[in-house]
C-alpha cells in the first residue's frame, strides 16, 4: 500500500492522554467479544484500525468460507466420491459448498478429483485461469497429488501442483467423503486465517495467469521453454543410474 | 418385453469352425497351438467375411495387437450372437513396416479399436477411413505400447523393481529418473520452435482447430464445428465430442478421447499378475467388482484353478450388487442430462450408499475393493453381511426400483425426450460391436452371462432383458429391468450360499501363470468387459489388454446422433452410460 498515492485511511488524531489510557482500557476486557459488546452497548465504537480490520475480516471470511462454490469438474474415480459427498448422506451443503457451478467464472474452488493426464492438463490450467480470485484449489486423492498408482504412466502428470497452486491436499485413493469434508474444513480454516489487508487479489498485478502448457512431442511447460530448447538434445539419463546401482543378491 | 433366452439356439463351437475355415482357405490359414487361426495379412478380409457369412460369427468382440520380438500380431476375437465361445484370428505384421488390412468395411465396430492399435503400436490399417491417434494426441513422439518404447520414469521391464532397493534400502526417486525431474521426455534433437508461437498463450486451441478442419475438408460455410467437452457437465467425465452443426442439428460427430488415458495397459505389463487386481478397480469405477471378476476369471482359466463353491456365490452376490448400484447411477445420471437435475440422483445414491456399506464391511473399501483373488476371494463375508444384504435385497431395493419406475417411466418429459431419439437398429448394433444394455435395447438378446456362462450363472433362473425400440427410452427400460433381474439372481444366491472355503488352489508367494493366452469376458453393467492376456510364463503378463465396453459402444455414437439436436446428443451419450476410466483406460 505504500506505493499508492492516497492512503486508504487516516489515522485518527486523538488526545495523547486518551491514547495512554487506551491500552489499559482494552486490557480490562477478557476477549474481543466482550470488548465489542461493551462498545456496542455504549452506542459508539472506539478502536484501532487493526482491530477494525480484524472485525471486518471475521465477517468477510465467514461469508466466504460459508459459501465456497466448487467447480463442477470431475476427472476420474474421485469424482464419484465427490458426487457422493454432494448427495444425501454426506451432504456437503451443510458446509455451504454444495452449489457446484458449471462455469469456472462463478466458482471459488476447483476440486481436482482424479488423475491429471498430459492431454487434460492444458484444459485444467485454462479452467484455473478462468476462475476469478479469490480462488482455491483442492487436490483430491493420490493421483492429483502426486500421480498415485498411475504415476509411472507416460500420459500422467505427477501432481497438479506442478501447474496449479494447491491449497489443500486430501489423501486417499479415492478419499472417502469424510476425508473430502475434512479437506473442506481445513480449507475453511485457511480462509479464516486470511486478512483483507494482505490477500493477494486486492493488489495490483498480483494475479498472474499460468501459461497453458502445449502438447508437442511431450507435454511442454512454457515456463521451461528455454530449458527445453537448450536441453532437448541432451542425452537421456533414464535407466543408466538405476541399472548401474549394485543389486544385493 | 422380456425376451426368453438363447438356450434354444445352438451355440457356436469355436474349434469346429476354426477347423472348417482353415480347410476352406487352404494354405493361407494355419492353426496355432492355442487354436487360433493365423492368416496372411492379405487374406484377412476374405477369412473374416467367410466366418461372418457362413459361420454366424457376426460380432467382432475384440481387436488388439501384441508386440512380439519378431513381429506385430494383430488379434481378432469373433463371436456369434447365437452364443458360444469365440474364434481367434491372428495376423502377423512386419516389424519395420507393419501394415494390416482394415476391417472397418466388414465390421464398423473395428473403427476405434483399430485407431487405438495404430496409436499404441503404430500398426497401419490399410483402408481405414480415419486412421489418426485416439488416446494420445497428434504429434506425440512414438507409439507407447511398443516393448522398446520407454517412458520417462522407466526403471525396469518387470516389477518388483530392483532399482528401488539399490543398496538394500528403499530409494524413492522417480523424479531423478528423467532429465527434467518430471514425467516428460523429448526425442533427441527435438526442436520446440515449430509448435510454439510465443505470441499466443492459447496456442493449444489453434492446434485443435487445425485438426478439426483437416477432419472435414469438404466443410461448407454454413456448418459450424463445436467442441463440446472435455470440461462439460454432461459428458460424464473428460470426454470430448466434436460436433459439426447445421444450426442446431448435428451433421457429424467425432468422439475425442484420451483425456483420462492413464496407461493402464502399459503399467499392467510391468506389474505382477496379482498387482493388476487393484488397477482393474479403477477401470470402470462404478463396477469395481465386475472388473475384478473379469480379470480373475481370465487368469484362473490360464492357471486352471478351481474356485470353491462359496467363493463363486460371493462373487455372484458382489457382481450383482455392483450391477444394481451401477445401473441406478446410470439411470439417474441420464436423467441429470435430460433436465431432472440431481433429484433422482439423490434417491439413487441413498440406495447406493447402502450397497457400498456392504462392500466396505466386506472388503474394507467403498469403491476400490481389491477383493478377488485368483481362485477365490480375499476375505469371507463378515457375520453382519447376510442380515443387511437380505434386508436390502428382499425389502428395500425392490421398493426403491418400483419407486423410481413410478416416478420416472411415465413422466411426460422423460418420454418426450427419450422416445424415438438415438435409434440404433439391431443389425447396426451388432456390426458396431456394441454390447450390454445398448445392444439389448436394440432387441438383441445377447448377454455373456447367458451366451457363454461363467461362474455359476447357469444355475440361476433369470431372464435377458431386451426391448425392440433401440432408442434412449429402451436403454433406460433395459437398465431398469436388469436391476430387477439382478435382484432375482441375488435372492437365489443369498438363499443358496453354502459354507466352506473361499480360496482354491495352492498357497503360493508368487503366482505362476503358464505360457499361453486367453480372452476372458464378463457381462459388466456397461457391456462385455474382456481381458486379453498373454503369458510367457514370467511373473508378469506379456500382454494385458482390456476390451472396454464403453470404448467400443462409443463407435456407434456418431450414427445414433446424426440428425438430432445438440440437446439430444447429450441424452444419447447419457444413455450409453460411459465411464471415462474405462473408455480411455
Amino acid at each position: 500500500m505504500s506505493d499508492s498515492k492516497m492512503p486508504l485511511y487516516r489515522t485518527p488524531t486523538l488526545d495523547p492522554d486518551v491514547m495512554e489510557t487506551w491500552s489499559s482500557y482494552v486490557a480490562r476486557f477478557e476477549n474481543d467479544a466482550d470488548f465489542i459488546q461493551q462498545q456496542v452497548e455504549q452506542g459508539v465504537m472506539v478502536t484501532t484500525f487493526d482491530r477494525l480490520v480484524g472485525m471486518l475480516d471475521q465477517v468477510y471470511n465467514w461469508g466466504r468460507r460459508s459459501s465456497i462454490w466448487p467447480l463442477g469438474f470431475g476427472l476420474a474415480c474421485c469424482a464419484i466420491e465427490m458426487i457422493s459427498t454432494a448427495a444425501g448422506r454426506y451432504d456437503i451443503d451443510r458446509f455451504g459448498a454444495g452449489l457446484f457451478r458449471a462455469s469456472p467464472r462463478q466458482a471459488d474452488l476447483m476440486i481436482v478429483s482424479g488423475t491429471v493426464t498430459k492431454k487434460m492438463v492444458p484444459q485444467i490450467v485454462r479452467l484455473w485461469n478462468q476462475m476469478p480470485e479469490p480462488r482455491y484449489c483442492m487436490s483430491m486423492g493420490a493421483c492429483a497429488t502426486g500421480g498415485g498408482p498411475f504415476k509411472e504412466g507416460y500420459n500422467v502428470v505427477s501432481g497438479i501442483d506442478k501447474y496449479v497452486p494447491v491449497d489443500v491436499y486430501v489423501p486417499g485413493c479415492p478419499p472417502t467423503p469424510q476425508a473430502l469434508l475434512h479437506g473442506l474444513i481445513m480449507l475453511q480454516r485457511k480462509i479464516d486465517g486470511q486478512s483483507i489487508k494482505d490477500v493477494s487479489w486486492y493488489r495490483r498485478g498480483a494475479v498472474e495467469e499460468i501459461p497453458v502448457p502445449i502438447l508437442g512431442a511431450d507435454l511442454i511447460d512454457l515456463r521451461r521453454l528455454p530449458q527445453i530448447r537448450g536441453g532437448a538434445a541432451a542425452p537421456e539419463p533414464v535407466a543408466e543410474a538405476a541399472e548401474a546401482a549394485p543389486v544385493e543378491a | 418385453m422380456i425376451a426368453s433366452d438363447l438356450k434354444a439356439m445352438t451355440p457356436v463351437m469355436p474349434a469346429d469352425i476354426a477347423a472348417k475355415a482353415a480347410a476352406r482357405m487352404g494354405d493361407a490359414v494355419t492353426m496355432d497351438e492355442d487354436g487360433a487361426l493365423v492368416v496372411e495379412a492379405a487374406k484377412l478380409p476374405a477369412l473374416v467375411r467367410l466366418l461372418r457369412d457362413e459361420h454366424h460369427l457376426n460380432y467382432l468382440s475384440n481387436l488388439t495387437c501384441v508386440d512380439w520380438p519378431d513381429r506385430f500380431e494383430t488379434v481378432y476375437h469373433l463371436c456369434s450372437m447365437q452364443g458360444g465361445g469365440q474364434v481367434t484370428v491372428k495376423v502377423a505384421a512386419d516389424k519395420a513396416r507393419p501394415i494390416v488390412p482394415s476391417l472397418t468395411s466388414i465390421f464398423p465396430g473395428a473403427d476405434l479399436q483399430e485407431r487405438e492399435v495404430w496409436d499404441m503400436y503404430g500398426v497401419r490399417f490399410a483402408g481405414h477411413p480415419n486412421l489418426r491417434r485416439i488416446l494420445m494426441w497428434e504429434g506425440f513422439a512414438g507409439h507407447p505400447m511398443r516393448k522398446d518404447w520407454r517412458e520417462a520414469y522407466y526403471e525396469q521391464d518387470q516389477k518388483p523393481l530392483k532399482s528401488r532397493w539399490p543398496n538394500g534400502e528403499f530409494f524413492f526417486g522417480e523424479d531423478t529418473l528423467s532429465n527434467w525431474a518430471d514425467n516428460i521426455k523429448y526425442p533427441t534433437g527435438y526442436a520446440a520452435e515449430g509448435l510454439i508461437d510465443e505470441g499466443r498463450a492459447d496456442n493449444n486451441i489453434a492446434v485443435i482447430d487445425a485438426a478439426a478442419l483437416k477432419l472435414n475438408p469438404d466443410i461448407q460455410g454454413d456448418h459450424v464445428i463445436v467442441n463440446m467437452g472435455p470440461q462439460h457437465p454432461s459428458t460424464h467425465g473428460v470426454f470430448q465430442m466434436r460436433l459439426t452443426l447445421d444450426g442446431e442439428t448435428v451433421m457429424d460427430l467425432q468422439p475425442v478421447m484420451g483425456y483420462m488415458h492413464r496407461n493402464h495397459e502399459k503399467i499392467g505389463e510391468r506389474n505382477l499378475w496379482l498387482g493388476n487386481m487393484p488397477f482393474t478397480d479403477r477401470l470402470d469405477y462404478l463396477a469395481q467388482l465386475g472388473n475384478e471378476w473379469g480379470y480373475a476369471l481370465t487368469v484362473e482359466k490360464m492357471m486352471e484353478v478351481a474356485v470353491p463353491e462359496r467363493a463363486e456365490y460371493i462373487r455372484v452376490i458382489m457382481a450383482e450388487l455392483t450391477r444394481v448400484q451401477s445401473h441406478m447411477w446410470g439411470i439417474t445420471f441420464l436423467l441429470n442430462d435430460i433436465g431432472a437435475f440431481f433429484t433422482p440422483m439423490m434417491y439413487a445414491i441413498e440406495e447406493r450408499e447402502l450397497i457400498l456399506d456392504l462392500f466396505e464391511m466386506t472388503t474394507g473399501s467403498r469403491l476400490m475393493c481389491n477383493y478377488m483373488r485368483f481362485g477365490g476371494v480375499a476375505y469371507d463375508l463378515p457375520p453382519e453381511f447376510m442380515p443387511m444384504a437380505r434386508t436390502l435385497v428382499y425389502d428395500r431395493l425392490e421398493k426403491a426400483v418400483d419407486e423410481m419406475d413410478s416416478y420416472l417411466t411415465n413422466n411426460e418429459i422423460v418420454r418426450e425426450r427419450m422416445q424415438g431419439v438415438g435409434i440404433l437398429p439391431p443389425e447396426m448394433a451388432i456390426s458396431y460391436s456394441t454390447s450390454g444394455p445398448v445392444l439389448r435395447a436394440s432387441g438383441v438378446p445377447y448377454d455373456v452371462r447367458r451366451a457363454e456362462p461363467y461362474g455359476i450363472y447357469d444355475r440361476f433362473d433369470w431372464d435377458v432383458v431386451t426391448r425392440p425400440e433401440g432408442d434412449i427410452f429402451a436403454r433406460y427400460m433395459v437398465r431398469l429391468g436388469e436391476i430387477r433381474e439382478s435382484l432375482k439372481i441375488l435372492k437365489q444366491a443369498l438363499a443358496q450360499i453354502p459354507e466352506g472355503p473361499i480360496m482354491g488352489g495352492k498357497k503360493a508367494w508368487q503366482i505362476r501363470v503358464p505360457a499361453g493366452q486367453h480372452y476372458g469376458r464378463v457381462e459388466n453393467p456397461r457391456g462385455e468387459l474382456g481381458f486379453y492376456l498373454v503369458s510367457t510364463g514370467e511373473s508378469n503378463p506379456y500382454r494385458y489388454h482390456v476390451r472396454s465396453p464403453c470404448f467400443v459402444n462409443l463407435t456407434a455414437l456418431a450414427e445414433m446422433s446424426k440428425g438430432h439436436k445438440v440437446a439430444d446428443v447429450v441424452a444419447i451419450l447419457g444413455s450409453i452410460d460411459i465411464v471415462l476410466g474405462e473408455v480411455d483406460r
